[in-house]
């Protein structure tokens, strides 16, 4: 291996961790919010990926446009999950059971893909999906430049939201102590369906860019949601910053030892990568040790 | 004293039933629905011994299915064992091998709690996965043949069906025995509070990898039982993230941390799931009818079938101890104290 080998690793690694991290946040978003762990994130950003796929190929609208239609769709589909499933949960258990719960959630829509597309692996197509950039002695695929592009506008779009707005000190102050903010009169239901709209509006961005870069069936879904929960745990559950970093840790892990050593082997250290984080730091790498306490 | 009796006579009736129920249902699709449904009242059964009392949820189980399966096919591959119940001998090594797996993987798990822990044992699912693919000694994803059951074509399930029930029976008594000795005593102090259990001199580590290590056993053996009836694994089948998530469903759907709970989930899911994927030929009307009733029993249900009758049958005996009259507000009572007590 080069060592422009290497840093084409790195550069990858970074470039596909930004769009990672953005699914990874709608992930941690949720949890944070409500302590609800969505495992059906995975297959959201499929079903995102097939509406991208359905609209370029059957409307003719291109992918980037496509997503002014996918975005609310999505975060239409966020607040009906959470309205109808995720509020019925008991305050004992309800991390575990939303486990369960989205998994069934994950189960019906791929389903429902399988019966409406088949399990055929399917890739999203358009002009800058295959093209690159050469810059500075690197190839930068354009897809990957577009997606990471997009990934940094919503996060700091997230981040402002978050930290720089009254709905987003709502979702702050429903994070850190329900009662209290019910108490001075936030209507946490309504922070909290909305968050969940956000959480899950997120994978129609996702899905695009993985779509576009990756080939994807129904059953897609449970592979990325395993590295998405690696992501989400190892950044700390809840933490948006942390999930980032995390993000483009395991990716970059990922992309140098598929260099280095074996694209067969780069998953097994992505999870050993996680499992040894976790051993050293149960509460990830910027996550505060309130899991232990409670 | 009666409801000894009757709970006594119930256990004979349902133990009889599964032991008459090849020997009158003659159908090989019925009876191989039959194994399904017992390898996974095992599992479900085994699984509950560690999460359902410790109330640690560990969605990893299938690395020791998928284990047990490995080193009795692997066994029978290189000590050139020929079909027949010799290989069923083979199983309490496939239940060893996962056993000894369970071990390191217990030991780095459990060094977690909580979502951690689900995370970090799904984590390790997948690296078992993936080593299962790519290791040179498994046969990567075309698998490994195990050898052909030389029974008979009308009996053939006979055995698979009696072998997997007397697991059944080992495992629902290790369940029992768990349950009501100190040491599952010990197990609810975890599931109830941890740090409290540790501060009142509960030794949790070791507890807790015992449970995990006796729960792996299990589902290490019928992993080596399933792989033989099928006759052939390879990873995907081996190690499914679907079975992960199945058997922690039907302990949940029966009633977590009891006994009779996932067995009887198992029974009904696994034979349900089995004769859905029959009728319909399509995947895609299973996963659609096996996701919407999860969801359905999820919100109707949400503290499990067993449960959630009890707390049912509960309320109707209030009802009618309470007299014709005021019968109604009673119940709203009662109804509104097992409101406030969740």
């Amino acid at each position: 291996m080069s060592f422009t080998e290497l840093l084409q690793a790195i550069v990858d690694g970074i470039l596909t961790g930004g769009v990672y991290a953005l699914m990874a946040a709608g992930l941690t978003l949720i949890f944070g919010v409500m302590d609800l762990i969505n495992i059906a994130q995975g297959a959201m950003v499929i079903l995102g990926a097939y509406l991208s796929y359905v609209l370029s190929v059957h409307l003719g609208i291109g992918l980037l446009p496509g997503l002014i239609i996918t975005i609310p769709v999505m975060f239409a589909l966020g607040v009906a999950v959470e309205f109808c499933f995720m509020r019925r949960l008991r305050d004992r258990d309800r991390t575990q059971m939303s486990i369960l719960v989205t998994y069934a959630v994950a189960i019906v829509i791929e389903g429902v893909l399988t019966a409406i597309f088949g399990v055929d692996f399917r890739q999203l197509q358009a002009s800058y999906v295959n093209s690159s950039v050469h810059m500075l002695g690197f190839y930068l695929p354009d897809i990957y430049l577009i997606g990471f592009g997009l990934a940094v506008i919503l996060l700091a779009v997230l981040y402002y939201g978050l930290y720089r707005t009254k709905f987003g000190r709502a979702v702050r102050a429903s994070l850190q102590n329900r009662t209290a903010a019910d108490l001075i009169g936030i209507d946490v239901n309504r922070v909290r369906t909305i968050s969940v709209g956000i959480g899950v509006a997120v994978t129609a961005v996702g899905g695009m860019v993985f779509g576009a870069t990756n080939s994807f069936n129904p059953n897609t879904g449970y592979d990325l949601i395993s590295r998405l929960l690696a992501i989400v745990i190892l950044g700390g559950m809840g933490s948006i910053g942390g999930a980032m970093a995390a993000a483009v840790f395991l990716l970059v892990i990922n992309d140098v030892v598929a260099v280095a050593w074996s694209p067969t082997w780069a998953p097994l250290v992505y999870f050993a990568a996680l499992v040894l984080v976790l051993s050293i730091r149960p509460q990830g790498l910027f996550g505060k040790s309130a899991a232990r306490a409670q | 004293m009666r409801d000894r009796v009757a709970a006594v006579v119930g256990v004979a009736v349902v133990v009889a039933l599964i032991v008459i129920f090849p020997l009158i249902v003659t159908d090989p699709a019925a009876t191989s629905i039959g194994v399904f449904t017992l390898v996974f009242m095992v599992s479900a059964s085994a699984w509950n011994i560690f999460s359902g009392y410790s109330g640690y949820l560990a969605l990893g189980h299938a690395v020791f299915f998928g284990s047990g399966g490995y080193a009795v096919a692997l066994a029978a591959r290189d000590w050139h064992v020929t079909g027949g119940w010799a290989v069923f001998g083979l199983l309490p090594f496939g239940g060893l091998v996962a056993g000894l797996i369970a071990i390191p993987v217990g030991l780095v798990a459990l060094r977690t709690r909580r979502h951690t822990f689900v995370v970090v044992t799904i984590a390790i699912f997948f690296i078992f996965q993936l080593a299962a693919t790519n290791l040179g000694f498994t046969g990567g994803t075309s698998g490994i043949l195990l050898p052909i059951a030389p029974f008979s074509a009308a009996n053939f399930n006979q055995p698979f069906y009696y072998v997997a029930f007397g697991i059944l029976i080992a495992t629902v008594l290790v369940s029992i025995g768990v349950r009501r000795s100190r040491f599952g005593l010990q197990l609810l102090a975890i599931r109830d509070d941890e740090d409290r259990a540790l501060g009142l001199g509960v030794k949790t580590r070791r507890l807790k990898l015992s449970a995990f290590v006796i729960s792996a056993v299990p589902i290490g053996m019928v992993g080596g039982l399933y792989f033989y009836f099928v006759g052939q694994i390879f990873p995907q089948f081996a190690f499914d993230p679907l079975f992960d998530l199945s058997i922690a469903l039907m302990a949940f759907l029966g009633g977590l941390g009891t006994i009779t709970g996932p067995l009887l989930g198992a029974a009904v899911l696994e034979s349900l799931q089995q004769y859905l994927t029959q009728t319909f030929s399509s995947s895609a009307t299973y996963l659609i009818a096996y996701g919407v009733l999860f969801l359905a029993v999820i919100l109707v249900l949400p503290r499990g079938v067993i449960p959630g009758i009890a707390e049912l049958l509960e309320r109707r005996r209030a009802r009618s101890a309470s007299g014709p009259g005021p019968a109604a507000e009673r119940e709203s009572q009662v109804a509104g104290v097992a409101g406030a007590a969740r």
